[in-house]
């Protein structure tokens, strides 16, 4: 095993090196910095050329310039990494300091919806291969696949931020369009469920009227001013999540399963108060941290009282359900802050921005308000960026499902009398998983350097901007650094993935003769 | 869970299986290759319509916005071209070159099916807009099968290449596939659009497409080293047929399948990229025309003059959906274990007789 990591870590070097050879020279020969000095003779131009030509060492030779620029990136296993200075006479390592956060913050809340959701989809796709829904959500992923994002973006900011923004200002929905919204959730309920027909016009009511309903409540009750939860809902919708995670993963036969799982429900109810004192003096990333923690652990405290048998597997499901209350109980407390901060003065009743990172026109340094400033900005984006990307999951998660789906070992599992659910979470989920977390594991990797579009429509200043500035201005070495943390990632996640697959794989052994 | 409820038990499903193998088995007796591939293909109706459909948009594009061969120039159906500029016509509220296209019938209160001077509008100068998308569209497409084709070529030659000699051709060429793939194809997009875009859209195709190539070489490889160890291989060789002869008259008929379903996805990202790129403003430049850039020039216009907007972005969808589906039915109409789904009419009428009757033989 040893030795094949030490013999891929040779190969990766070798390309990283090959590779940015290739592109250094591509870029030093398709175009030159003092191309904009060319043609002006007076002496103050001359001074500025012969200043760049100074400080980007540009009598030499691209290929020389390569390996002292090597030299310099080299300098990260001594401690002493210099990638260059940008045009701008600024260290192109301080630039990429600045953007790699931005552009991490744009990309992680997208990625990570876009994996839960496309797996969720094409699992349920595969389990209902060749039904409407099925075809319907088939469509739909090769309709993403074909959407240009900045198009995308420009039709998200029209109806999700300027029509959402007027809307608040009428707030109220047309009966008409509560009756359009209703009943396309019971569409897609009754699509995802699945049966006879008698089930079908059983399931599509309860979803119309449940939905018309929670709308119509939430139109007369102008929630949307005011959406805090409040303890009542954080309650039920913890018990909500509590009977799915359970119900999913262990079945809701598994008492223990379900009583801890319920009981950290009731935990987040009977701490619902205690921690709204805690948010409101002592909120920080800090804390959130330290929650979070004290979250899992009570989880796995609460799990090990009441499991004796089958242990881990519930404490999984309820460090699951944990997890789920705890972003519930920050969710509540993230939009109680919302009717204050539509009335700040930068906000004023227009909450959905269409661009930026954040709102400059905030004085206030509370928490809350920050968070929710910066979620806001994230909206669009996230929409845009996770329906560009989630098709390719359907697609792949929905292909190996139903691949594992014809094997022999589900046959087996189904005749020795498993039921459905142990089959299909236990056996045929979990085999899906292995290619899956090798093809997350690869794009994860590819997001940090893949924003390019998306933070140019939505006026944000990650990696994507410098790499754009770095073209257009032929600023070789700021390109380079961007390239070099880009490529860096991806051959490294390419090694991690094939490790991981080893892992999860027991058929595949790295042996010696290969 | 009623997701997990199934209609009928793992006996049942496995004796329709066999039922179903019996029935598809019936449907492709004495049927070329080539045929069953034809016939798979025909009964996938969504990749029939797309095919329709983006052949469709060929013949209106190419025809309506015309082209050059060589040295002639071949006029288009319609009358305006991109360098005409007409009078901005004036219409209701005071606005200017908004479209004439007219689609709701009189008897329904419209004014009528007429497409009007200018059907989708005029820009801000006084370009007819359709002549604009037409002329943009024939440029994604054009840039689409250009970078298809040149990306197919070099991926299939490398990846048979590889895959047929092993060893260290394959190795060499393999790690030099690993370089390009380290490079994500919009920087690598980026950087020959920037500097060599302004020598039109289709040499920038042609850059494009010599870089695009890495991912297809890696499947037709794999396909290539699983096919040189079949018998057929070694009796081609017996027979004393020559290596060339070997990978392009016995091989690569037998990898067709991997290579059309993954060149028509390369080229739906393809056209993507383009519009990405053109949008970015690496790709093609103006005077030039190409539906990303158009899309890009008007896309604050979105609240005033939403048309200038929709007609690009609905004509990459049509041609990117379409390509997708195309994709989509050629990879089930090669693939030998996608079984088109046997309706259930069909299992009780044709697979009784047919069973019956074969017993009857026996």
């Amino acid at each position: 095993m040893l030795a094949f990591i030490g013999r891929r870590l040779g190969t990766l070097f070798v390309i990283l090196f090959g590779s940015s050879f290739i592109l250094y020279n591509l870029t030093a020969i398709s175009g030159d910095p003092r191309e904009q000095y060319a043609f002006s003779t007076d002496e103050e131009s001359r001074s500025a050329l012969r200043a760049l030509i100074r400080q980007l060492d540009l009598e030499t030779p691209p290929p020389i310039r390569y390996f002292k620029w090597l030299k310099g990136v080299l300098g990260v296993f001594m401690g002493r990494v210099d990638f260059g200075i940008t045009r701008d006479n600024e260290a192109v390592l301080t630039r990429l300091a600045a953007a790699i956060p931005t552009t991490l913050k744009l990309v992680t809340a997208a990625t990570l919806t876009a994996i839960l959701l496309g797996i969720a989809l094409g699992i349920v796709t595969a389990l209902r291969q060749y039904s409407r829904f099925d075809y319907v959500i088939t469509f739909f992923s090769f309709l993403m696949f074909s959407l240009p994002i900045f198009w995308v973006a420009v039709l998200l900011k029209q109806f999700l931020a300027i029509e959402f923004n007027d809307f608040l200002a009428v707030g109220y929905i047309d009966i008409k369009w509560r009756l359009f919204m209703a009943a396309l959730t019971a569409v897609f309920w009754a699509g995802v469920v699945g049966g006879s027909r008698a089930r079908l016009a059983k399931v599509a009511g309860t979803a119309f009227v449940l939905s018309f309903a929670i709308l119509s409540a939430i139109v007369s009750l102008k929630w949307f001013y005011d959406p805090s939860l409040g303890p009542v809902v954080v309650f039920l919708l913890s018990i909500g999540i509590a009977f799915a995670v359970t119900a999913i993963s262990m079945g809701l036969d598994n008492r223990p399963a379900l009583k801890s799982s319920l009981t950290i429900a009731v935990i987040t109810l009977a701490l619902y108060y205690p921690l709204q004192y805690i948010f409101d003096r002592y909120s920080s990333w800090l804390l959130i941290l330290l929650l979070a923690i004290l979250t899992i652990s009570t989880a796995a405290l609460v799990s090990v009282l009441f499991a004796k048998i089958d242990r881990g597997s519930v404490i999984r499901t309820t460090i699951i359900t944990s997890i789920g209350c705890g972003f519930v109980v920050i969710l509540d407390r993230l939009l109680s802050t919302w009717k204050e901060y539509l009335l700040l003065d930068g906000v004023n009743g227009r909450p959905i921005p269409t661009v930026g990172q954040l709102n400059p026109l905030l004085t206030t340094d509370d928490f809350w308000i920050l968070r929710l400033d910066s979620t806001v900005h994230l909206i669009l984006p996230t929409i845009a960026l996770t329906l560009i990307s989630f098709a390719g999951y359907i697609r792949f998660s929905r292909g190996t499902m139903l691949e594992v789906l014809t094997q022999d070992y589900i046959r087996t599992a189904r005749a020795k009398g498993l039921n459905e659910r142990t089959v299909v979470v236990r056996h045929a989920f979990r085999n899906t998983l292995i290619p899956l977390t090798t093809i997350i594991v690869v794009d994860l990797a590819g997001v940090i350097g893949g924003a390019i579009i998306t933070e140019r429509v939505f006026g944000w200043s990650g990696m994507g901007t410098l790499f754009n500035k770095a073209i257009s201005t032929y600023d070789l070495n700021l390109l380079m650094g961007v390239f070099a943390v880009t490529a860096t990632l991806s051959v490294v996640a390419n090694l991690v993935a094939d490790l991981l697959y080893a892992a999860l794989d027991p058929r595949i052994r790295t042996g010696n003769g290969r | 869970m009623s997701i997990f409820k199934r209609k009928t038990s793992a006996v049942q499903s496995a004796e329709i299986d066999s039922a179903e193998n019996a029935i598809a088995n019936k449907e492709v007796q004495g049927l070329t290759q080539r045929q069953i591939v034809t016939r798979r293909f025909l009964n996938h109706r969504a990749a029939v319509t797309s095919l329709i459909i983006l052949t469709t948009l060929i013949l209106i594009v190419f025809a309506g916005s015309g082209f050059n061969i060589g040295p002639w120039k071949i006029p288009g159906w319609w009358k305006y071209n991109i360098d005409t500029l007409g009078d901005l016509n004036t219409c209701s509220e005071g606005r200017l070159g908004c479209p004439t296209l007219s689609v709701v019938p009189k008897w329904l209160g419209g004014n009528g099916m007429s497409l009007g001077d200018h059907p989708l509008g005029q820009d801000d100068i006084g370009h007819d807009y359709l002549a604009l998308v037409l002329r943009g569209a024939q440029r994604s497409l054009m840039v689409t099968f250009i970078i298809g084709i040149v990306a197919g070529v070099i991926g299939t030659v490398v990846g048979a290449v590889a895959g047929f000699f092993a060893g260290r051709i394959d190795n060499v060429l393999m790690r030099f596939v690993d370089f390009l793939i380290t490079i994500p194809s919009i920087i690598i997009g980026s950087v020959i659009g920037y500097h060599f875009g302004n020598l039109g859209a289709l040499f920038l195709a042609f850059y494009l497409g010599l870089f695009a190539w890495t991912g297809l070489s890696r499947l037709v490889r794999g396909e290539f080293l699983s096919l040189r160890e079949r018998e057929f291989v070694d009796a081609a060789r017996v027979a004393g047929a020559s290596n060339r002869r070997i990978i392009f008259k016995h091989i690569l008929p037998n990898a067709v399948g991997v290579i059309v379903v993954s060149v028509t996805l390369l080229m739906s990202g393809a056209i993507l990229l383009e519009t990405a790129l053109s949008y970015l403003g690496f790709g093609v430049t103006p005077p030039d025309v190409s539906l990303g850039l158009l899309i890009s020039t008007y896309q604050d216009s979105f609240t005033t003059r939403p048309y200038l907007f929709w007609w690009p972005g609905v004509a990459i969808i049509t041609i990117a959906l379409s390509i997708n589906f195309i994709g989509d039915g050629l990879r089930d109409a090669f693939d030998p274990r996608q079984r088109r789904k046997v309706t259930l009419k069909e299992r009780r009428t044709k697979l009784v007789r047919g069973l019956s009757r074969k017993s009857a033989d026996v």
